[in-house]
């Protein structure tokens, strides 16, 4: 499916943490298989939502896109260039037109650097600052983006909101005009009243500069409201990837209808009716997934073959591919 | 019949450097045996400070209970000396925390904290309360709870403590748990493993639930009555179906917009609430909501609205209650 329209390329991407042990030789014992052979593709100009409980590999993966942590196997093609094997002299050209905004709008933003040095910073980076006065002007249109008035500039973060932070981190991403943003639970840390006025920016933004977005989240209703295309994630591994539409009025997966019946939906008429599947049991560890498909052991739907044999993607036609052998040949 | 809790003007300020700040202002709520409160509200809305005031476990200094009562049985709670306050706490009212690893003694067994409250208030022998404690985790559903009384808190995960919290909770059958963002720590599919078992276990045993969460969709899923908390006050309280039918305060209304719902159509915009939530040492005179509010006149800038009843079970803090049941849906 690649072409001019596709930003990112994933191709069965692998990061495993290697676990060791032993007080004077320290020997590898084991691998924390994070991600465990992931592919999808990101078009210009759209969300893909990357969904799932803790410790499904959602984070690793977006840090992996960016070359943050060390790829164990697979193929992330950014633009054409598999950058893959590129080291860290290689990547800072590329990280300019790939950013990320982080969850902790208060770990994330130093407190003894003003805003304007903060939003300004990747502009000094990679040498684009320019005059003082052409460095002011631009932090001030970034202020100005995403909603912040120009005499912000001169504050620290610790005088801002939860929300204001965020924006100031968002700011920051946009500094050096990136093509993709990967978004790493940029609401789940703020007030319900203060995530609607950060998911609007978000679409806002999208529709002014025709930015493309890894939207990664716990909440499946955020992630849903905001994508295009969703990933469900489960132990490091991709099980099921629809349009937003689709997804929600058809789940395929048994662990996709486990994540949406377990979302309940604010209105007490709807939630009296509706079937409470609830699954049972919690994630098993990264570190010895059960053998076969990952979910066996918690799915309500399970099989023999569900036990031995790990089921491929399957192609399911209209942009849908799911991971369940209840969909065989 | 007087209900089981009757939380009358409780009012719980901080000093802090910045003067002293009420974080809880004049609320008042009733709750029947069997019934589930949910208390919704933002961070520093004041939701948590009034759970921590009905047991008094609120720190003094820099924290006071300033007025107000607590009816519960038929006794004030506020005025109980320690003694008998603590014969209460963790016997006939117990308390979920959202953190179940800084809520459970690390150098402990789960079985012997479970266990503890059994032998204090019941005076049950250590062996016996200790055999109680496997039937308690059987209760809340933990698989071989023979073996995992013997566990530490760090051998078990987010979900299996916050079960172990609740069969501690259980232990001596309290009339009343009050459960403080039970599962805000953990994940979706185990939030609601969790909360279904503490829905069926007070139940089962007419015991009255008091619901702290910020996820409106937990309120719509698990309470009969709601109270909405803004500010330090309630902005508006009544049954959860009339709440979500027919919202009587601007913030609740708001609130509704704001929120993403999976059985709404993908795509449309989001109607946030603007502006942040109010700074508690410096509220403005008249409504907390009114700087953020649409809908504020001068009236609301200046003069604050009373809790009042804009229909016989639903109370409202707005000067405008009426007009706005009116507009709904618009």
């Amino acid at each position: 499916m690649s072409g001019p329209d596709t930003v990112l390329e994933v191709k069965d991407l692998k990061v495993h943490f290697p676990v060791m042990a032993g007080a004077v030789v320290r020997k590898q014992v084991g691998s924390v298989k994070a991600v465990d052979g992931v592919s999808f593709d990101v078009r210009r100009g759209e969300t893909l939502g990357l969904v799932g409980e803790s410790g499904c590999g959602k984070s690793t993966t977006g840090l992996a896109i960016l070359r943050m942590i060390d790829i164990t196997s697979g193929e992330v093609k950014f633009e054409g260039e598999d950058i893959s094997n590129y080291d860290r002299s290689r990547m800072r050209p590329i990280r300019r037109r790939m950013q990320m905004v982080y969850q902790d709008p208060f770990g994330s933003l130093n407190p003894r650097m003003k805003v304007s040095e903060i939003v300004g910073e990747p502009l000094e980076v990679h040498g684009l600052a320019g005059d003082r006065a052409a460095y002011d002007t631009r932090v001030a249109s970034l202020l100005d983006m995403v909603g912040l008035l120009p005499d912000m500039a001169d504050r620290y973060p610790h005088e801002f909101s939860g929300g204001q932070r965020q924006r100031i981190g968002i700011a920051r991403a946009l500094a050096l005009e990136p093509s993709l943003i990967i978004c790493d639970e940029p609401v789940s840390a703020l007030d319900v009243s203060i995530q609607a006025q950060v998911v609007n920016l978000f679409q806002e933004l999208q529709e002014r500069l025709g930015l493309t977005y890894i939207f990664i989240a716990h909440d499946l209703a955020v992630v849903r409201h905001i994508s295009h295309r969703i990933a469900v994630m489960y132990l490091g591994r991709i099980v099921e990837i629809a349009p937003r539409g689709e997804l929600y009025a058809k789940p395929l997966h048994p662990y996709t209808l486990a994540l949406l019946a377990a979302i309940p939906i604010p209105d007490p008429e709807i939630e009296a009716s509706r079937p409470q599947q609830i699954i049972t049991g919690e994630v098993p560890s990264a570190m010895r997934p059960p053998p076969g498909c990952r979910f066996h052991t918690r799915c309500p739907q399970v099989m023999d073959v569900c036990k031995s044999v790990d089921p491929p993607m399957r192609d399911m036609g209209g942009g849908r591919a799911v991971a369940c052998h209840l969909y065989g040949s | 019949m007087a209900p089981l809790l009757s939380v009358k003007g409780l009012s719980t300020e901080f000093r802090t450097e910045r003067g002293i700040v009420k974080a809880v202002d004049n609320v008042s709520f009733d709750l029947a045996a069997g019934e589930t409160l949910a208390i919704v509200g933002e961070s520093g809305s004041g939701k948590s400070v009034t759970a921590m005031s009905i047991l008094r476990l609120i720190p003094d200094p820099p924290g006071k209970i300033s007025a107000g009562e607590v009816m519960f049985d038929g006794q004030n709670l506020l005025t109980l000396s320690d003694e008998q306050i603590r014969a209460i706490r963790g016997n006939r009212i117990a308390m979920i925390f959202q953190e179940p690893m800084s809520s459970l003694n690390p150098s402990l067994t789960v079985g012997l904290q479970i266990a503890e409250p059994i032998n204090l208030h019941r005076k049950t022998p250590w062996a016996a309360a200790m055999d109680k404690a496997v039937e308690l985790l059987g209760r809340v559903r933990m698989s071989d709870a023979a073996s995992r009384v013997k566990a530490y808190p760090h051998q078990f995960s987010g979900g299996m403590r916050q079960r172990a919290m609740i069969a501690m909770a259980l232990a001596c059958q309290p009339q009343l748990i009050i459960a403080d963002e039970p599962t805000t720590a953990l994940d979706v599919t185990v939030q609601a493993q969790i909360l279904a078992l503490l829905k069926e276990v007070t139940r089962a045993a007419n015991s009255a639930l008091i619901l702290i969460t910020h996820d409106l969709g937990v309120v719509a899923r698990y309470a009969d009555r709601v109270c909405v908390m803004y500010g330090g006050r309630i902005v508006e309280a009544g049954p959860a179906r009339e709440i979500y039918a027919r919202p009587r305060h601007p913030y609740t209304i708001g609130l509704m917009a704001s929120v993403p719902r999976l059985d709404q159509e993908a795509g449309s915009r989001l109607v946030p609430i603007e502006g942040s939530p109010p700074n508690l040492a410096n509220l403005p005179p008249g409504c907390a909501f009114a700087p953020r509010c649409r809908r504020a006149t001068d009236l609301c800038r200046n003069h604050r609205p009373l809790l009042v009843q804009s229909t016989p079970d639903h109370l409202s803090a707005c000067h405008f209650h009426a007009q706005l049941s009116a507009n709904v849906g618009t």
